[in-house]
């Protein structure tokens, strides 16, 4: 989905906060946080694309205002509802107050149908697909063409993954693409690789 | 039942509900909040990559090893990712090459490795801005890197894992594996500063 969190190329944002050495964790709610959603993938309740699905799915003003560990935390909470281990009503009693969630999901779909292998070397293009559900694909490099460097193992798909559909498993290609390309006159020189899944890209021709 | 108008329960209240859920669920929050804890603070540290760089540095097997499988040097050196984490990549700096690594999409890192990632990682700025004013984000960032040097940012979007292997510094023949260790830091293992 076109959302919120697909950050790559976005402008008007300041100066990155740097700190030398900063602490992972700040208090310990964010501990608790990142420890039980662990806990929920550990145990099976979802999986690390449903995950990051379920953050995707936060409204863009929740999604921007909240920390980090409360987007974790929003997340959790939703599958936890979705897979009908608490009510959506429960969880707010329990929490003495409004419980604020991550939107309802939009249907997934599986490994495309006419997949293709490719070589380090073969010039390629991410396929210009508007997808609804979960994708890995960065919004920056939809359509745009680079050059296959190496080949990664398999993974499940996570556009089938994230919504519970039977995943295959598939590559990804580590593939280089050059920001002056992505962003044509409006980027600084240097080379984008991105891990993109076979799905995703068809051969340059 | 809430409303639109009941105020929103607190971090810490909406932390608390989840806990009981999946404590009712048997999932023994309570106990693995604790095994994380520990992991988190003394298991996953950068001191794990900045071992794995150092002993390339001063051992050219070990280093082919890790620039051409991660996931066998890491298990040679009795280190491990977690089982989604499929693909280890170690990218190797050089004077004229330059990598750094991000996670446009959200937070993804080798992070049993080079630690769990910091703030300014996970920040909408760094995600924003990396991939397309690399030179700048990194000047801002106090790498100032020369106009030569090329460019090479790594987007984690897929369950390939990234870490950066820094140049050897000048002047450090004498140094042990632990000395060469303890001057690589995260920031470096991620590739916004050099050593």
């Amino acid at each position: 989905m076109d959302g919120m969190h697909d950050l790559g190329g976005k402008q008007g944002f300041g100066k990155v906060q740097h700190q030398p050495n900063a602490p992972v964790f700040h208090a310990p709610w964010e501990v608790r946080a990142n420890a039980l959603y662990s806990l929920a993938v550990k145990c099976g309740v979802f999986n690390m694309d449903e995950y990051r699905h379920a953050i995707e799915r936060m409204t863009p003003q929740h999604y921007l205002s909240a920390s980090y560990y409360e987007r974790s935390l929003t997340s959790l909470a939703t599958l936890c509802v979705e897979k009908g281990l608490v009510t959506a009503d429960e969880l707010a009693q329990l929490a003495g107050g409004a419980y604020p969630l991550a939107m309802p999901s939009a249907l997934g779909r599986h490994n495309h149908a006419n997949r293709m292998a490719f070589l380090p070397g073969d010039l390629v293009r991410v396929r210009d697909e508007h997808v609804a559900g979960h994708v890995r694909m960065p919004g920056y490099i939809r359509g745009k063409h680079g050059v296959v460097i190496s080949q990664s193992p398999v993974y499940p798909f996570p556009d089938a993954h994230a919504h519970g559909l039977h995943a295959q498993d598939e590559p990804t290609y580590d593939v280089r693409f050059e920001a002056n390309h992505l962003w044509p006159q409006g980027a600084e020189d240097a080379q984008v690789h991105v891990a993109v899944f076979e799905s995703y890209l068809e051969r340059l021709t | 039942m809430t409303t639109d108008t009941t105020p929103i329960a607190s971090i810490e209240q909406r932390l608390d509900a989840i806990q009981t859920v999946l404590h009712r669920h048997g999932m023994q929050p309570a106990e693995f909040i604790h095994t994380f804890d520990e992991l988190a603070h003394e298991h996953w540290v950068p001191a794990n990559g900045a071992g794995l760089i150092a002993r390339a540095w001063t051992d050219p097997v070990f280093k082919q090893l890790l620039l051409t499988d991660g996931m066998a040097a890491i298990r040679e050196a009795g280190l491990s990712m977690p089982s989604h984490h499929r693909h280890f990549v170690v990218l190797e700096n050089t004077a004229d090459i330059h990598n750094v690594i991000c996670c446009t999409l959200c937070s993804c890192t080798a992070f049993t490795i080079i630690g769990l990632p910091p703030d300014w990682y996970k920040d909408l700025a760094y995600r924003s801005r990396v991939v397309r004013e690399a030179r700048t984000v990194l000047r801002e960032m106090g790498l100032d890197l020369p106009a030569h040097t090329q460019i090479r940012v790594w987007d984690t979007t897929a369950d390939t894992r990234y870490m950066v292997m820094p140049q050897r510094p000048a002047g450090t023949d004498g140094l042990s594996t632990d000395q060469l260790a303890a001057l690589i830091s995260k920031d470096a293992l991620i590739g916004v500063a050099r050593i």
